[in-house]
């Protein structure tokens, strides 16, 4: 128990002095997942968007694909795009293995399904009335589904926390793809994982506090949000 | 220019299998008040849907200023016209960004959109309900936000949904005296979906009485009223079930 206790205290020591080792690894998870989630929202809003307001052949198979990654395991992720970067793989020249566009990509492959599928379900939910009340009002195609999606707003929101969610705690494709390098692919999760096996737990504890906050901040944020809409 | 702002040849809509609408051939004169009465569920809200170009018929064609529809020009006719539905929609955001909606979509400058917008929701009798949520009004307010959201856009065709069948005595006359209001100060051609007899005797210059997917009788509103020729509509008149 005492270790623990210890444990604890110097992650607080850590965090509280600012520790640069600790604020790296921080900061680079953020921007890693915060990338990450940024382009696959990109993909996946518009991806959720056309399959749930369009009719169109082979819209079932893709909500069922869409469905089927949302449980894509993250390790299967990670030898995949390691197979593609390494070099004797096909885009080995590019050099990526082992760098953070790699966990970038990584991450943006595991967090898209996951927000399509969320988008879909968060345009389906929206009173078919608005789309109709839109078309009638003289929006275009374009409009209409820019309102739909305001309309869905905060369920979209929650898509895009669950994606974020989803990718700064995965270690499966970080590990593998960005080979856990201090200063440059060391995450959070990375490295709680290897912290923990070494035994020090001060450093692991520190991140982990550091991962429920975010959680605890961006949850809150979701509620808050939640209770303006109301 | 043509005296009709619609006219339909023959229009019929299936919805699996079954014929809601059974080819109707209307005429809806240019600047007048034009009710479609009938019982619930006869197919009034079917029909204007699909005069509001929301849904396509099955069969059978609509004339706007006696030209069929091309789909290239589906956008600047839908721009002409608008719908008021039953259950008023409105988007989750300020009274201000609802009665907006529709100029912003056809880009209008941000100068006359708080001008006409403003004006709007004078007439509506809602002046300062500007920064409100619109869904939390009452089912009066919102349904003359949705009445001032249609009338910004000052649409040549108003299509009005059984507008007050969910309101209080005070709201209904409100919005009668609106519809009459846009009718007389804009000339816009309304037509007005109601179950309502005395609502259509109130507000319309001509009607047609919907039957089992038929229009039974259309004419002058007063000569329907008073001396039907189809015994179902002096039954449905007086008061009584016709189904």
């Amino acid at each position: 128990m005492d270790y623990i206790l210890a444990g604890l205290k110097e992650a607080f020591r850590l965090l509280f002095t600012l520790d640069r080792g600790t604020y790296t690894i921080i900061f680079l998870s953020l921007r890693i997942s915060g990338t990450a989630v940024l382009l696959a929202s990109c993909l996946g809003i518009p991806l959720g968007a056309l399959v749930g307001l369009h009719k169109f052949p082979g819209r079932g198979v893709i909500t069922t694909i869409l469905n089927t990654c949302f449980a894509l395991p993250t390790v299967v992720v990670g030898l995949f795009i390691y197979l593609f970067l390494s070099h004797r793989g096909p885009l080995g020249m590019l050099g990526l293995l082992y760098t953070p566009s790699a966990m970038i990509t990584a991450q943006t492959i595991l967090a898209t399904p996951i927000i399509g599928a969320l988008s879909l379900v968060a345009v389906k939910g929206v009173d078919p009335s608005i789309t109709k009340s839109a078309i009638s009002l003289g929006a275009t195609k374009v409009q209409t589904t820019l309102t739909v999606l305001r309309e869905a707003r905060v369920a979209i929101l929650a898509a895009l926390i669950a994606g974020f969610g989803r990718v700064i705690t995965e270690i499966g494709a970080a590990m593998i793809v960005g080979g856990n390098i201090k200063g440059t692919t060391r995450v959070m999760s990375t490295a709680i994982a290897l912290e923990t096996g070494k035994g020090k737990f001060e450093i692991a504890l520190a991140l982990g506090i550091i991962l429920l906050a975010i959680a605890f901040l961006i949850n809150a944020g979701l509620y808050y949000l939640q209770r303006v809409k109301e | 220019m043509n005296p009709y702002a619609i006219r339909t040849h023959n229009l019929s809509k299936e919805y699996n299998g079954e014929n809601i609408l059974k080819k109707l051939n209307l005429q809806l004169e240019r600047g007048r008040i034009h009710a479609i009465i009938g019982p619930s569920g006869v197919g009034k809200s079917v029909l204007l849907r699909l005069l509001n170009l929301l849904e396509e018929p099955t069969s059978g064609e609509i004339y706007f200023d006696g030209r069929a529809l091309r789909e290239n020009e589906r956008l600047k006719l839908q721009r002409r016209m608008t719908l008021v539905f039953q259950k008023p929609v409105l988007f989750n955001t300020s009274v201000y960004e609802n009665v907006a909606y529709g100029l912003r979509v056809r880009g209008e400058n941000r100068r006359s959109i708080a001008e006409k917008v403003k004006k709007a929701l004078e007439v509506v009798g809602l002046k300062d309900y500007e920064h409100k949520g619109a869904r939390n009004l009452s089912g009066g307010e919102k349904q003359r936000v949705a009445i001032a959201r249609a009338m910004v856009l000052a649409p040549e065709i108003l299509f009005l949904d059984e507008p007050t069948s969910d309101l209080d005595p005070r709201n209904v006359a409100i919005i009668e005296e609106l519809v009459k209001y846009i009718n007389r100060e804009f000339k816009t051609t309304i037509v007005l979906a109601t179950h309502n007899m005395f609502q259509a005797r109130r507000l319309a210059h001509q009607a047609s009485f919907l039957f089992e997917g038929r229009i039974i009788e259309s004419g002058n509103a007063r000569e329907i009223f008073t001396s039907p020729k189809d015994r179902r509509i002096l039954r449905f008149i007086e008061g009584k079930i016709i189904f």
